[in-house]
């Protein structure tokens, strides 16, 4: 637990260190407002709920997250401090789960600053703050969702860029997963329970439940096995590669 | 204490470390030497404990590398090739990080944090991002972080390599000091290395161990050992000088260097005779043949043997 408090620290500071989290947070909250108020047209709804903010993470994730999951390991392997990293009385799983909880907790950070709409609806109506509160949750699920899925990758190349765009092709092929996209591409030659399994995988619809308020446990479950998942998967794929 | 058996690394096809068996003991200064490639840094990577080998085991300190991991990763410290850190890091926040992993607390981690500072000279830097340093200063961060928990046994994989002689003679004086109490394994390609600080010498080639050895063993093996070199002032001496060692009984070979007009005489191996007095008889024979003709020879020296000689018959 030290070992991964330690990790965790230092890769929270590292992100400060650089201007990456500065503009990193900065075109979050811009991308996010500018959804919301022109493509959601949270003022035209005339609602005081959350649903056009919510509504567009998934599509900010998409990019944004894999920009902040691509660096985890491949720039730790691209440098070779991950040999002097994994020398320390340390194991895989803890560093592993130190640096994610840190990209983790970064894009909490990020999410917590959009708390101005939030005042924003309260002000200007009374919302169901329940239900803003689960979508936040929802939404935060799911970054570490797509985080996991992005170190997993991450942690196969010493190339950033592959890694990002790597990412982003797998985070959209989970986030449609139920959809004809990527349920098509089963359909011909799958058995019907593989396609149903795939469009159980679905980030879009997990989310949506959550975002409208509705906390169903299969659904956090879901993320949160995603997230095991994937982090065990990275844990394997540094042990076989880490020093190639 | 390091003792493998059988340590083997293959990347598919290729053998990178071939059935590497040797043992080291506390107090040990051990050179581990071999040309590019040789497979010097994927042993010390075993030995670190970030690759785990294809077959044979390691041990260090008694804790066997692949059943007890962190037991044998905090008894070592590790200098990685290149000395890799973090770059945006300043110099204490990276140094402060190492010490919070190795478990360093209170007071033992301000002390050991300041030895370090003040032993590698880090002190006027310690608020520099690692990035901006020189590479002379990264590679003392790295040593830094090495010796940080004050280790038994130290692994380190090119201390010296991109430093400038300053800097180079700061490493192996540190090397030096700190070889009383520990177990050190330094790998190397630079020759000098190993007469300045090593008591032992591993040479590998194509990943296998092909000699075991002191400095001075490995220098023995030269067909420079007990050579005889001097100058001559004028040319024309020079020339009857060649003709002369060439009749000489003790002589095997004359060799010339044009650059520094050198003149070595490699030794008859059946006439070096009492091996209390390596190349006397051979300097006997020279001096005696310079008093006759009235040369003075300069630069006169018995040669104890070239180990670039040895790691190039040996490797190549």
């Amino acid at each position: 637990m030290r070992s991964i408090g330690i990790i965790f620290r230092r890769e929270l500071a590292s992100y400060f260190a650089t201007p990456l989290a500065y503009v990193f947070i900065v075109i979050f909250l811009v991308l996010a407002s500018a959804f919301t108020f022109y493509l959601g047209g949270f003022f035209e709804r005339g609602q005081a709920d959350l649903a056009p903010f919510f509504n567009f993470h998934p599509w900010l994730y998409l990019f944004l997250i894999p920009a902040l999951s691509m660096r985890l390991w491949a720039e730790e392997r691209k440098s070779g401090s991950i040999e002097l990293l994994m020398t320390q009385p340390i194991t895989l799983a803890q560093a592993v789960l130190g640096k994610f909880l840190a990209a983790w907790a970064f894009s909490a950070i990020a999410l917590a600053l959009t708390f101005p709409i939030w005042i924003t609806v309260n002000w200007l109506g009374s919302p169901d703050n329940g239900a803003i509160i689960t979508g936040y949750l929802g939404s935060l699920l799911m970054a570490g969702g797509f985080l996991a899925i992005g170190s997993c990758l991450s942690a196969l190349t010493r190339n950033q860029v592959i890694a990002f765009i790597t990412t982003v092709v797998a985070c959209f092929a989970f986030l449609l997963a139920g959809f004809p996209l990527v349920l098509d591409a089963f359909r011909g030659w799958a058995a019907a329970p593989v396609v149903e399994a795939v469009a159980s995988l679905s980030f879009l619809t997990h989310f949506e439940a959550l975002s409208k308020g509705v906390i169903d446990l299969r659904d956090v479950l879901y993320f949160g096995m995603t997230i095991a998942l994937f982090l065990i998967s990275t844990v394997i794929v540094l042990d076989v590669r880490k020093s190639q | 204490m390091i003792e493998t058996q059988h340590l083997t690394r293959r990347y598919g096809a290729l053998t990178a470390v071939d059935d590497l068996t040797f043992r080291v003991e506390p107090g040990e200064v051990l050179g581990f030497l071999g040309p590019n490639g040789a497979g010097k840094s994927t042993t010390m990577r075993m030995l670190a404990g970030f690759i785990t080998p294809s077959s044979g085991s390691a041990r260090v300190c008694g804790h066997d590398l692949e059943t007890a991991t962190l037991e044998a990763k905090r008894c070592i410290g590790y200098l990685p090739e290149g000395a890799p850190s973090y770059g945006e890091m300043t110099v204490r926040g990276f140094l402060g990080f190492i010490a919070d992993l190795r478990g360093l607390e209170g007071n033992a981690r301000r002390l050991r944090l300041e030895h370090v500072t003040e032993r590698l000279q880090l002190g006027g830097v310690l608020e520099q991002s690692i990035e901006t340093l020189s590479k002379g200063f990264r590679r003392r961060v790295g040593l830094a972080q090495a010796i940080l928990h004050d280790p038994p046994v130290l692994l380190l994989d090119e201390p010296t390599d991109g430093l400038d002689p300053n800097q180079k003679h700061e490493v192996r004086s540190l090397i030096n000091e700190m070889a009383r109490d520990k177990l050190i394994v330094v790998s190397t390609h630079i020759l000098e290395e190993v007469s300045a600080v090593c008591s032992r010498a591993i040479i590998i080639a194509q990943g296998r161990l092909v000699a075991d050895d002191t400095p001075a063993g490995l220098a023995a093996r030269s067909r420079y050992h007990n050579a005889v070199s001097f100058r001559l002032d004028s040319a024309a001496a020079l020339e009857s000088a060649r003709a002369a060692l060439a009749q000489m009984p003790e002589v095997a070979s004359v060799e010339f260097v044009e650059r520094d007009q050198k003149l070595t005489a490699l030794p008859q191996p059946a006439t070096l005779g009492n091996a209390s007095e390596p190349g006397l008889a051979l300097m006997r024979a020279i001096t005696g043949w310079a008093q006759a003709q009235g040369l003075v020879l300069r630069d006169l020296a018995v040669e104890s043997g070239r180990l670039d000689d040895v790691f190039r018959s040996i490797t190549a």
